[in-house]
């Protein structure tokens, strides 16, 4: 969204997702922004119930649609996603846009083989034979590093082990070559050292395909890895946004911050207790009034005036760079740095 | 899966040695004499003790069991009733026929009515469930919802009467239960049956209905199901191969039990509509004392109970690659 | 800490779980070697992270010391006495003394019970009567983990998730115990939450001396809270030291490549050294021959395939580093946190 002077891929205009519940209504998404460019990653930071993966199932259409009343402007290729009929849909799905999840032993069906859905989401955007997909199974298997993908592909996925499974998962949500790749924490369960094989895996297949990618995640560490762009949020709404190195190396927002210094690192000091963000995640049925973080920030008092509890703060943005925060810019500069995750970064 | 079905009917062969063995013991400590009976009005002493020897009834109750057990395999002469072919599941003397061919004569009607009974109330309760699965929190859904808790809560003597009363008697749309041959008629087979049929389906319907809706609305929540959408398949095509086959497993898994129920309620349904199967069968032979038969008719049933489930197993290995590649 | 007494001491402790099959009679056919001969001790005050990835054997470790399993082989002495096998009776006094946390905050609190009833449970069934009374303690115990004292009627679910993470913490010390497991205590937990549970686990550690083995995947939640270190691979430790011994300056190629794979969240103008190991773990039901991490490890020769290395000091570690590796790393090769150039790939 910064650097970009490319037309952007997908652009996500002020969106709102709300959902009646039997306690009420649900704000998971509220006034949400953003553009994703092709070939670029948009990384998307967040904790539970801070709305990153509603937003994600709402691009493609998965919300539940009873109970779901929708806002905005979902615009990919300058197609609006939101006003698409369902068969418009289905055949963007697996095919121009495409999504893997966290969990991929239950994200994948149990009762049919790799191959087979593999070759399935193929064969529904193309009509190629069961002959061809087969065959187009198992070379997408190969490029994701399958070992013996022409034995594997009538495996069933319990028979393969984690890794092996995201990978699968992956060769699935690429097979129709996408231009949108959405992943959803999908590399949270996994174990470092395969987290950082199908990190490199993905970096390698946006390198060769030009995809543009979506990664939410809730860790910093894997954005720093992986995104071009940081898009933090919290309460359904989004605290900050820049670039991966703004964003890192000089956090504008005091949740940003907060998420840094509460996290342990592997070469900062060690001896003194980490800094934690107090409280916890706010409700979404009733969320906080004014700035949603107020109640957990530091900086309140220095604001004054009531102002973080009564008015929301604006996410003012210039070149995709943008903070929403009542403290005035001056300040923050000084009183961040008395926070540990700046000194030591 | 070969390994699998021969280790489980090794194992339905020991549970089945087991239950006769059981049956054969508490049978022979009733206090009953079955050569007395056998003897008449006129008996003497010789007599009864020759009938005794007849029947091998002399002997200690574990050569009895033996011989009864050897009986299946190699059939068994009963000396002054006549020679009882393998499978010789013993000889009634009330009847003064072997139990076995007895049973070859009634079992078809009992098969008959659990079977197409199950038919019924399989097409009709996983119909309803996944049109109420697909309408989730809409009228049609809590309509199927409640209904099918009525039914649940019916008994089959009751609801038997009352359909037997109007739609019989009173309306005459349906003919008295009857029993016809499927090979002699099949047309009088099914006109015959088919009140007995829709009563049970009324009765068991009702938990199709509900567990092929929770079951349908819990695949339809898994993670996968959200992946195939994901992938660009429509909501029908979702319904039906995914979600659906991971809801068959524990469908599957109670109409195992359900036929169990079928066979072991035959008692009660066949009473009910005057039919004569296994179930009425085992009634008769209570109240003849008739031991063989009653035996004869209790091992059968287990028989067949261990049967359905070893199937109900291995539709299940079928359905679930995890279970049979694991 | 090596002068401290010691509380446990581990030795060749392993657990073989039976895999049943066969045909047509089932039998035992084989056995998961999820621990396969571990020696550690446990100084009293001490705490000893154990780090290592999935299916590694740590959480298996963890109950084995707990004694919710029962050992197939080794020792475990608790004080110097045998409770390796201790039965029901020979272990209540002990149970009081060894207390454990669990992952999930969630599933490990009885949702049916009040917060004061779970954390007075321990002193029920131990007919343990604090002066003052059990609700004092309650309170007192509230106190400590940060909670709100008053709220000792209240149910689990009137609770987040971090907060119900602090009622295990303070069922766990309602004994004063000695020493404390914590299985995974803060994973479950959202990122700026964990940091709370961190810092109260490190208060209860220091504050009232309580020895913990600290079980993690997370390698810096592990550097934070430990003071000596574990890294386990299929059921065997690869490398055990102080920790700042073991995070600068790894011996073992595992640790090296595990402490390389972490992503941190800085942008750095150099990249760091990126050790990508290839594959995934071997199943611990037939684990490779010789050294076990041989089948993903760029050093490996025949000796590796042959030859189990021993878990030794090996040449330039410190006292207490110890490294199960015939080629270990050498010192002049710096720790990959602070290469500046890409070094060895997989």
């Amino acid at each position: 969204m910064t650097s970009t002077e490319q037309q952007p891929f997908l652009s996500v205009r002020d969106l709102k997702v709300h959902f009646s519940t039997e306690d009420g209504i649900v704000k998971a998404v509220d006034g949400l922004s953003f553009d994703l460019a092709k070939g670029k990653t948009l990384g998307i930071v967040g904790e539970s119930g801070s709305g990153k993966s509603v937003t994600n199932l709402t691009i493609l259409g998965l919300h539940d649609r009873d109970h779901t009343s929708i806002e905005g402007e979902i615009l990919l290729d300058d197609k609006d996603l939101l006003t698409a009929t369902e068969r418009e849909l289905e055949r963007l799905r697996g095919n121009k846009m495409a999504m893997i999840f966290q969990d991929a032993l239950a994200s994948l069906s149990p009762y049919h083989t790799i191959g087979k859905q593999i070759g399935e989401t193929y064969r529904k955007h193309t009509g190629a034979s069961k002959k061809e997909a087969r065959a187009r199974a198992i070379e997408m298997l190969r490029r994701v590093g399958i070992p013996q993908p022409e034995v594997r592909v009538d495996d069933y996925p319990h028979q393969f082990s984690g890794g092996m499974r995201q990978r699968a998962m992956i060769a699935m949500a690429l097979v129709c070559d996408p231009e949108l790749l959405i992943a959803d924490e999908p590399t949270t369960a996994l174990d470092v050292t395969v987290q950082a094989q199908i990190m490199d895996l993905l970096k390698d297949l946006q390198q060769e395909f030009g995809t543009a990618i979506v990664f939410i995640t809730h860790d910093l560490g894997v954005i720093a890895d992986i995104a071009d762009d940081v898009l933090v949020m919290y309460g359904g709404r989004c605290v900050e946004r820049g670039t991966k190195e703004e964003v890192l190396r000089d956090p504008q927002h005091p949740y940003t911050l907060g998420l840094m210094s509460s996290m342990p690192s592997l070469d900062g000091p060690v001896d003194v207790p980490l800094e934690p963000i107090p409280g916890s995640p706010p409700s979404l049925l009733n969320p906080p009034t004014g700035c949603r973080f107020h109640p957990r920030c530091a900086f309140v008092e220095k604001v004054g005036g009531g102002l973080c509890s009564s008015e929301q703060p604006v996410l003012a943005v210039l070149d995709g760079r943008g903070s929403a925060c009542h403290l005035p810019k001056e300040q923050r500069k000084e009183l961040f740095a008395e926070s540990a995750a700046i000194r030591h970064n | 899966m070969f390994r699998f079905l021969v280790r489980r009917v090794f194992g339905a062969l020991v549970i089945l040695l087991i239950i006769s063995a059981i049956t054969f013991w508490l049978f022979y400590a009733v206090p009953r004499d079955p050569a007395m009976m056998s003897c008449g009005k006129n008996c003497t002493p010789e007599n009864l003790e020759q009938i005794r020897k007849n029947l091998g009834i002399d002997e200690s109750i574990v050569m009895q069991y033996w011989h009864w057990l050897s009986g299946i395999f190699a059939g068994r002469d009963y000396a002054g009733y006549g020679y009882c072919d393998a499978p010789c599941l013993g000889y009634s003397f009330a009847n003064s026929q072997p139990v076995y061919g007895t049973i070859m004569d009634r079992l078809p009607l009992t098969l008959s009515l659990a079977f197409g009974a199950a038919v019924f109330f399989l097409i009709i309760g996983i119909g309803a469930g996944m049109l109420a699965a697909s309408k989730q929190g809409k009228f049609l859904d809590k309509f199927a919802s409640s209904v099918s808790l009525l039914g649940s809560s019916l008994q089959i003597y009751f609801v038997g009467y009352i359909a037997m009363f109007f739609l019989v008697g009173e309306l005459g749309i349906l003919s008295q239960p009857s029993y016809t041959p499927l090979t002699d008629d099949p047309v009088a087979w099914v006109s015959g049956l088919l009140l007995p049929w829709l009563v049970l389906s009324i009765i068991f319907t009702a938990n199709y209905t509900r567990m092929t809706r929770s079951q349908m609305v819990e695949q339809l929540s898994e993670d996968y199901v959200r992946t195939a959408r994901a992938k660009g398949l429509s909501k029908r095509n979702v319904f039906f191969r995914f979600a659906w086959r991971g809801a068959m497993g524990p469908i599957v898994t109670i109409f195992g039990v359900d036929l169990g129920v079928l066979i072991g309620g035959a008692i009660i349904t066949e009473t009910t509509f005057s039919l004569q199967g296994i179930g009425r069968l085992a009634i008769e032979s209570v109240f003849k004392s008739d031991l063989p038969m009653l035996l004869g008719v209790t091992v059968l049933a287990a028989g067949a109970i261990v049967i359905f489930n070893i199937i109900v197993d291995a539709v299940y290995a079928l359905i679930d690659p995890r279970i049979r590649l694991a | 800490m090596s002068n401290a007494e010691t509380l446990l001491d581990v030795s060749g402790l392993t657990k073989h779980f039976p895999i049943k099959g066969g045909f047509p009679i089932s039998r035992t056919v084989g056995a998961v070697r999820a621990v396969d001969g571990l020696d550690f001790t446990v100084g009293a005050g001490e705490s000893l992270g154990l780090v290592g990835e999935s299916g590694c054997g740590k959480s298996t470790t963890g109950r084995l010391i707990t004694r919710l399993l029962e050992p197939t082989g080794g020792k475990v002495l608790y004080k110097g006495q045998d409770i390796t096998h201790a039965g029901r009776r020979a272990l209540a006094p002990i149970r009081s003394e060894i207390q454990m946390i669990f992952q999930d905050p969630y599933a490990s609190l009885n949702p049916r019970q009040t917060v004061g009833k779970i954390i007075s449970g321990p002193m029920e069934i131990n007919n343990i009567n604090p002066a003052g009374g059990r609700e004092k303690r309650v309170r007192e115990l509230l106190e400590i983990v940060g909670l709100n004292p008053e709220h000792f009627n209240r149910f689990p679910h009137e609770f987040s998730g971090g907060q119900r993470q602090r009622i295990g913490v303070a069922r766990a010390l309602a004994l004063d115990p000695k020493l404390i497991v914590a299985d995974e205590p803060v994973s479950a937990l959202d990122v700026s939450i964990q940091a709370q549970v961190v810092n109260l686990l490190q208060k209860v550690q220091r504050e009232l001396g309580i020895a913990f083995v600290f079980i993690a995947h997370d390698l810096a939640v592990v550097r934070h809270f430990s003071q000596r270190v574990a890294v386990m691979y299929l059921g065997k430790i690869m490398e055990i030291a102080d920790r700042d011994d073991l995070y600068d300056n790894p011996r073992h190629p595992y640790t090296r490549a595990l402490l390389s794979a972490v992503p941190e969240a800085t942008v750095e103008d150099t990249p760091r050294e990126r050790i990508r190991l290839v594959g995934d773990v071997p199943s611990p039901i037939n684990p490779p021959s010789g050294c076990r991490f041989r089948t993903r490890c760029w050093k490996a020769t025949e000796k590796c395939a042959s030859e189990a290395p021993p878990l030794v000091q090996v040449e330039g570690n410190k006292a207490g580093h110890l490294t199960a590796c015939h080629y270990p790393e050498t010192d002049d090769v710096p720790s990959p946190r602070l290469t500046k150039s890409p070094g060895a790939a997989a």
